[in-house]
């Protein structure tokens, strides 16, 4: 199988961030703030990036406002020659800095949405008053003029929102909307009890979308992330496995996927000790689930292999301790019955308390 | 349908790029990039956001030596595509 280059590259700037969504996709040991990568290094990672063939680059956190040297992460980016898009919260943002951003070349703004009021959104963000700061940074971006594409993220508690989402990305002015459920890595994977949609709440949103869709064509592209656990057939994550997208962390590990440190036989490479396009190319971790050898029954045999590739590894992993495993959520995988009433379990834990994100160490706590 | 008066342009955040590794031209937009053919980069070439989509029309066909009705039907389909993906506007 010939290896394809890399279409887009997340950057995880920092995990130091203002909110702590209980949803979080960091991991649960999170880098600190002396152990992240300093500009210079940003951009020669940029560079080769570009050099390696991506097209894309998502500067992500934890915030990237945390940043101090966004700007100039940001101009070092489109001076490599890569499109970029700013993952953020809008903690963080002001007026002068999004004026910054803006000379600097930022092509792109992807803002987070906690919920549509600001009691569900400062409740699910762990952070007072986030939300009107929020709305405050969005006019300022309509302001400027970038290009916004809205991230609601849904779950039990602010599914029904999902209406008025739409409402408030059609009136930013926002060209897109991404509906994503909640997936449940990282923190999320605590917050089960909370955040599980119930069936029935998976299936209104998925009619929702599918209008909206219709009644809102060419002025709002919706992308949708459905609810994972009561699909028949898994998502294609990361479109196949070091096929299109890889992701750095704060502190320069190259990872398949942002979850991919769950997967303990795993080892990755650092952009400290190596060029990009090894790592790619012929690093252990990314080889280690490309194409369709590594699979078993049912996945070995299956017509839908190259669709889905197999599903998650990190979610084979997180339910079933088997990477190598058919993602559970496949109506294929033996543990499919299991997994559906596992997620119905989930979706009945009425009151269940939220597990919030914590904050990465600083460096004089102990371990 | 794409009237003759119509003025196609690509809004901020959506430019024409040339992938040197790939050896193909792309049109990046917000979280995307679309591979373009020949004739999809033909039309995006002749898109200024000062000429109407009649004008463009002309301007192809003498290029290609083409009938204008062949092109007219091409570039209708495929300037829509991009509108319906918000990656291209369109002022009357």
């Amino acid at each position: 199988m010939s290896i394809p280059p890399p279409i887009a590259m997340l950057a995880e700037l920092t995990h130091r961030c203002p909110l702590s969504c209980p949803y979080c996709s960091n991991p649960i040991e999170m880098a600190r703030q002396d152990q992240e990568l300093d500009t210079d290094t940003w951009t020669r990672v940029f560079h080769e990036a570009a050099a390696l063939g991506v097209l894309q680059l998502h500067l992500s956190g934890g915030e990237p406002a945390s940043r101090r040297d966004l700007e100039a992460l940001v101009r070092a980016a489109r001076d490599a020659g890569l499109y970029t898009n700013l993952i953020t919260s809008g903690i963080g943002l002001t007026e002068k800095r999004l004026g910054a951003l803006d000379g600097a070349g930022l092509d792109h703004v992807q803002l987070s949405l906690q919920g549509t009021s600001p009691e569900m959104a400062d409740e699910i963000g762990g952070y007072k008053g986030g939300f009107k700061r929020k709305m405050q940074v969005a006019e300022w971006i309509g302001q400027i003029g970038f290009p916004l594409t809205l991230n609601a993220v849904l779950h039990r508690r602010n599914l029904h929102q999902l209406p008025r989402a739409l409402e408030m990305a059609v009136e930013m002015g926002a060209r897109r909307i991404e509906v994503a459920t909640v997936q449940f890595h990282g923190w999320a994977l605590k917050n089960r009890d909370a955040f599980m949609p119930t069936r029935d709440q998976a299936r209104e949103a998925t009619r929702i979308v599918a209008q909206a869709r219709k009644e809102l064509a060419g002025v709002l592209v919706i992308d949708y992330v459905p609810a994972d656990y009561h699909e028949d057939y898994p998502k294609r994550c990361m479109g196949g496995w070091g096929t299109t997208g890889l992701n750095v962390t704060p502190d320069g590990l190259v990872l398949p996927c942002h979850a991919a440190q769950t997967i303990k036989h795993l080892t990755f490479d650092r952009v400290q000790d190596k060029p990009l396009a090894d790592i790619w190319y012929q690093g252990a971790a990314f080889n280690a689930y490309r194409g369709t050898g590594w699979m078993a029954e049912p996945c070995k045999s299956c017509e839908r292999k190259t669709i889905d590739f197999g599903g998650c590894r990190c979610q084979a992993m997180a339910i079933l301790g088997d990477p190598n495993a058919t993602d559970p959520v496949c109506i294929k995988s033996p543990h499919h019955g299991a997994l559906q009433a596992t997620a119905d379990t989930h979706a009945s834990q009425a009151g269940a308390s939220l597990v919030y994100r914590a904050q990465p160490r600083r460096a004089t706590e102990p371990l | 349908m794409m009237q003759p008066g119509d003025i196609p342009a690509l809004p901020r955040g959506v430019r024409l790029h040339y992938d040197a590794i790939r050896e193909t031209w792309v049109l990046l937009a917000p979280e995307r990039a679309v591979t373009l053919d020949g004739i999809g980069h033909a039309i995006l070439s002749e898109v200024d956001g000062t000429r109407s989509f009649a004008e463009i029309i002309d301007l192809l066909a003498k290029k290609f030596n083409a009938p204008a009705e062949h092109i007219t039907k091409d570039s209708d389909d495929f300037l829509q595509a991009l509108r319906l993906r918000r990656f291209l506007e369109v002022s009357p």
